[in-house]
């Protein structure tokens, strides 16, 4: 058993690629507890993204382990959810039928797809666009479908992939202060891998640092802003100036321009 | 609140403007699409024209002009007898197409899924592939006779190979970022290809299908001539033979309509089952 306590334990991991050449990252280690916001940010290439597919279960660590609910990972579990920076919609699928991808997929009722389809819709606000496909809808759009699917298997740790990367930047803004009001009502652990400092910030309890290639936690801050959470609040905070500036004097060296 | 006047002015001239904008794009498209008609029927007024003239000529125990094939195919059709030939091949080419279909579309899906026969077969598949298959038919006839069986060989000879290998390369061509999505959502195997592998590979098979309609009508016409000779491709040899030019013309645009019909088809077959395709992105 692990000598550390929580949701998620990531413990010595350590991931390499192209038989060592490539290092992502490192005897890494990472606590996130239960119903917590970790949100890591680091340059791109620092392997923050492997390592949210290893703790998916979606491609194993080198050495090392990552244990969820004292449970080793080694593939992707019940209650895990993942949102895709890329959105992985299903084209062919209505936004209803990808929405209850992951419940066929467990083979759940019928009524209890139907069920949990429509009451994710009306989280995200999509009601209405349950036979519409993707590719009818704007990139924000398709990333509520996203978020409305991992949200479906109701899960209890949610991975997200940079998912708000790929969309403008007012959308991002709706989204996240969407994704917030939807984790006061239903808590959940959550680590949200991002390349935006303030949106690590006006999300995550604890924001990680990731160092460049190889990738090693360089330091975890804590966010201690109240929760519920306004994000226009937050900005006019001197705190979150300050952390905002310590952060990207973190991460300036790292970042090649 | 109270809206100033200013604004709703504003607002209402947005939306005669938008109004205005998507009218023009009805507008544009509906005239491009006129065009491209006016284009397509100008084209064939010209060829047809050409035709008549060139074909007036010459002597019309080689060549006939539109006009004359037109009278012609007029008589065969109102005798039943260009359909009593055309059925017999036509029937010959549903055999040997489904047969391809079928074991080209499961042979494709078998090779993509298990390594093994995809290391196994691949040569052999490509050799095959590249072989005209024209120079097996002398051998089929040997070992299968001259009938049905021997034409509807030929067809699925035909017909099996490009359906194999477009249906494998669909398979292969699977965005990995979706299975990876499936992975995630602990989709077991039998899942993920109904869910995920198939419908991603459905337009590469149907395009596949649609290569081999193509191989298929010329393979018919082959076993009609090179195997005991009937159908469409009989009908063609004996007015030739007996220079009757105009009624050879028949069968031979016959075939031409087929073909552009039957793989006009296929396109509207996979537009109905794979409409992302086909549409523009949302912005």
């Amino acid at each position: 058993m692990s000598d550390q306590h929580g949701k998620i334990v990531v413990e010595k991991a350590s991931k390499v690629f192209r038989e060592g050449t490539v290092v992502a990252f490192r005897n890494l280690d990472l606590v996130v507890q239960e119903h917590e916001t970790l949100c890591i940010v680091g340059p791109s290439g620092c392997g923050k993204t492997t390592l949210l597919r290893c703790i998916a279960g979606l491609i194993p660590l080198t050495s090392g382990k990552i244990l969820i609910d004292g449970q080793p990972v080694c593939e992707p579990r019940a209650g895990v959810a993942v949102v895709f920076q890329h959105f992985g919609l299903l084209p062919w699928k209505t936004v209803a039928d990808n929405v209850a991808f992951g419940l066929v997929m467990a083979g759940a009722p019928r009524a209890r797809i139907a069920e949990q389809v429509a009451r994710c819709l009306r989280l995200v606000g999509l009601e209405g666009f349950e036979r519409s496909y993707p590719y009818q809808l704007s990139g924000g759009m398709q990333q509520r479908v996203g978020l409305a699917r991992a949200l479906a298997v109701d899960p209890s740790v949610l991975l997200m992939d940079e998912p708000f990367a790929s969309v403008d930047a007012q959308t991002r803004e709706l989204l996240q202060e969407e994704l917030l009001a939807l984790m006061a009502r239903e808590p959940k652990t959550m680590v949200f891998i991002t390349h935006s400092i303030d949106e690590a910030l006006v999300l995550g309890d604890r924001v990680a640092v990731l160092s460049s290639r190889p990738g090693r936690v360089k330091e975890i801050l804590t966010v201690a802003f109240p929760r519920p959470r306004n994000m226009a609040w937050i900005r006019a905070q001197d705190t979150y100036i300050a952390l905002r500036n310590y952060i990207w004097e973190q991460l300036r060296p790292s970042v090649v321009a | 609140m109270q809206v100033p006047t200013q604004v709703q002015a504003a607002r209402a001239a947005t939306g005669d403007a938008e109004q205005e904008a998507l009218g023009r794009l009805r507008e544009s498209r509906r005239r491009q699409w006129l065009l491209t008609l006016a284009i397509r029927v100008g084209s064939l007024a010209v060829v047809l024209a050409a035709w008549e003239v060139v074909g007036r000529q010459i002597n019309p125990i080689l060549f006939a002009p539109p006009s004359a094939v037109a009278r012609a195919a007029v008589e065969l059709i109102g005798s039943g007898e260009l359909w009593r030939y055309l059925s017999q091949s036509l029937l010959v080419l549903a055999y040997g197409f489904a047969l391809g279909a079928v074991l080209g579309v499961a042979a494709g899906l078998l090779m993509a899924r298990f390594w093994v026969l995809d290391v196994a077969l691949e040569t052999y598949i490509t050799a095959l592939y590249s072989i005209p298959m024209v120079a097996v038919v002398p051998v089929l006839v040997l070992w299968l006779g001259f009938d049905v069986v021997a034409k509807t060989a030929v067809i699925f000879l035909f017909t099996f190979f490009p359906i194999t290998i477009n249906t494998y390369q669909g398979v292969k061509h699977v965005d990995p970022r979706l299975i990876e999505v499936g992975r995630a959502f602990r989709a077991n195997e039998t899942r993920l290809w109904q869910h995920i592998v198939l419908p991603a590979a459905l337009p590469f098979i149907i395009a596949g299908l649609r290569l081999a309609i193509g191989r298929g009508l010329i393979a018919m016409v082959f076993a009609d001539i090179y195997t005991a000779i009937s159908g469409i491709g009989y009908l063609i040899v004996r007015y030739a033979s007996i220079y009757q030019v105009d009624k050879m013309f028949v069968p031979v645009v016959t075939l031409g309509v087929l073909g552009v019909s039957l793989t006009g088809l296929l396109r509207l077959v996979e537009r109905r089952l794979a409409p992302w395709l086909h549409q523009e992105s949302h912005e």
